[in-house]
């Protein structure tokens, strides 16, 4: 239930701001962006996280793998990346359980997109990386863990 | 804007390039998750970002006399890009000097396009002129990707900078009391996790000078050969010399020397 | 400071175009502070989309923890030689820009 309110208030939010934009010039209405689940990448915990991802209980599954080294050798670039070999995967998103906000970032699948994309994050410390994924409407997800011998967010 | 002390404290404890050595990573595990960590990093190396500007730059007109580099001659005539720092620095005859890519550059700007060379020599690192200097050597040296090292050291002054090069290599000051030699003068020597590559040898040499200039993944910067240099005057806590000053060249000459016949796998990508 | 050019790779092998992109960004977490102890604001990404003849291939959202000068690596069925991958981004304080590459 909560999670149903913070969905319909994140999208009269972004909405509100998306017109703004667009009136203002700054973005054009072609340019399909997604909205910015802000409440998703302002949770500091995992359990809030999936909570704001509308995935409170997702399930391990083999199908599903987090990419990325063993160790990093600075976690200021950690290559990672997932993959699912699940039907209907709609959505990936990668979260890194000791970072100050879990959820480094979230992709949207359309149709003819393979489950398979990778990217580059920051990591504090030695963590959990989960992939969550969205297929067929539920929710799954698979962990790695990436030491990281020199910590990349003190800057 | 000023790099953070505490990314300056990180940044000193990494020394001068990287490439595995075999004999350390025999049957270390954890080298061999480092290496594919680095393999990964590779495809990618987001000095592309700034060699892209640096192309740009190259062919765009600018300075009092609107001019672009086009016509640049770093050694190979006018114009030609393709293979160029590899086979840098080199004795020039026009500017009776032994010159490095930077200081070459320096002199197209001057003469091509009337840009003082004191923008660049009194700039901070990644600022002004010295930041556009930065991107048009991540544009050439990216043309030397994969090029063999092909430094001619015949001309007298080649020799002469060798020699000082070397002394400069061994010579120790500081309050420490620290020489290049001190860091990179032994074979298997590490920081960490980091290999101290062994400059005095071929294999050392071309694994710290044909694996520079780099992007560093700690601060998300693209440092120059000159960028790199000062870090070791700096790291060994003794005066930092001018840019493009003839110690600096003189140090360049030295390792790419030894270096001479490697594979340069230019711009590098570092931790 | 207007926004640098991204480098975009695609290309196409067995029907199945793969997309390769750097994007020049600073990705600041808003969490270090500069040299003066003062807090450096947040700037970052935070959508981020993929357009292959006219028809969205990818959206994304980035958080704070994307590395600066943010990779990204994906692949969608579909796409010929010539035909133009189209990126677009988006970031906190608004600034966007769009770079395409050609399928090769």
């Amino acid at each position: 239930m909560n999670n149903q309110r913070r969905n319909v208030l994140k999208t009269g939010v972004g909405a509100t701001v998306l017109g703004a934009l667009t009136a203002a010039g700054l973005i054009t209405p072609g340019m399909a962006l997604a909205d910015w689940n802000k409440a998703a990448f302002e949770a500091k915990s995992m359990a809030d996280t999936l909570k704001a991802l509308g995935a409170a209980t997702p399930v391990d599954s083999k199908d599903v793998q987090v990419t990325g080294p063993d160790i990093a050798e600075n976690g200021a670039v950690v290559p990672v990346g997932v993959t699912s070999s699940l039907a209907g995967t709609t959505m990936v998103a990668i979260l890194i359980d000791k970072n100050p906000n879990a959820l480094a970032a979230s992709f949207t699948l359309p149709a003819g997109t393979e489950a398979n994309v990778q990217t580059r994050v920051k990591m504090g410390q030695t963590s959990n990386v989960y992939a969550l994924v969205k297929a067929d409407g539920k929710f799954y997800m698979a962990t790695k863990e990436i030491k990281v011998t020199l910590g990349g967010c003190g800057g | 804007m000023p790099i953070p002390r505490r990314l300056k404290a990180a940044v000193m404890l990494t020394a001068l390039a990287v490439a595995p050595v075999a004999a350390l990573a025999a049957g270390d595990k954890m080298m061999d998750a480092i290496n594919e960590y680095r393999e990964l990093l590779a495809d990618g190396n987001p000095s592309e970002l700034v060699a892209a500007q640096g192309e740009e730059l190259w062919k765009t007109p600018r300075g009092p006399k609107k001019a672009s580099l086009e016509q640049c001659d770093l050694g190979l005539g006018p114009g030609v890009v393709k293979g160029a720092s590899a086979q840098l620095p080199r004795f020039f005859k026009d500017t009776g000097k032994v010159q490095d890519l930077e200081t070459r550059l320096m002199t197209c700007m001057e003469t091509l396009q009337g840009i003082d060379p004191n923008k660049v020599i009194n700039e901070r690192w990644l600022k002004g002129e010295r930041e556009n200097m930065a991107a048009l050597v991540a544009y050439v040296v990216t043309e030397s990707n994969g090029v063999k090292v092909k430094v001619d050291t015949r001309h007298p002054a080649m020799k002469k900078m060798y020699e000082l090069g070397k002394q400069t290599f061994y010579y120790r000051a500081g309050p420490m009391d620290f020489s290049c030699a001190t860091c990179h003068g032994d074979q298997g020597k590490r920081i960490r996790m980091q290999e101290l590559p062994d400059l005095r040898t071929h294999e050392g040499a071309i694994a710290g000078w044909g694996s520079w200039p780099a992007y560093r993944v700690s601060n998300g910067q693209f440092w120059t050969m000159q960028h790199r240099l000062n870090d070791c005057f700096r790291q060994q806590r003794t005066a930092e010399p001018i840019y493009g000053s003839d110690v600096t060249i003189a140090l360049s000459v030295y390792l790419a020397t030894k270096a001479n016949g490697g594979k340069m796998v230019t711009p590098g990508i570092k931790r | 400071m207007a926004a640098k050019p991204m480098k975009i790779r695609a290309s196409v092998k067995d029907g199945v175009t793969e997309v390769k992109a750097l994007i020049s960004h600073e990705m600041e977490t808003g969490q270090r502070k500069d040299a003066n102890g003062a807090i450096i604001p947040a700037w970052f990404i935070t959508e981020l989309s993929a357009m292959h003849n006219g028809k969205v291939v990818l959206s994304g959202e980035f958080g704070t923890a994307v590395s600066k000068n943010p990779y990204l690596a994906f692949k969608f069925k579909g796409g010929a030689a010539g035909d133009k991958v189209t990126l677009t981004w988006k970031d906190n304080k608004g600034e966007t820009r769009t770079d395409e590459a050609a399928i090769g």
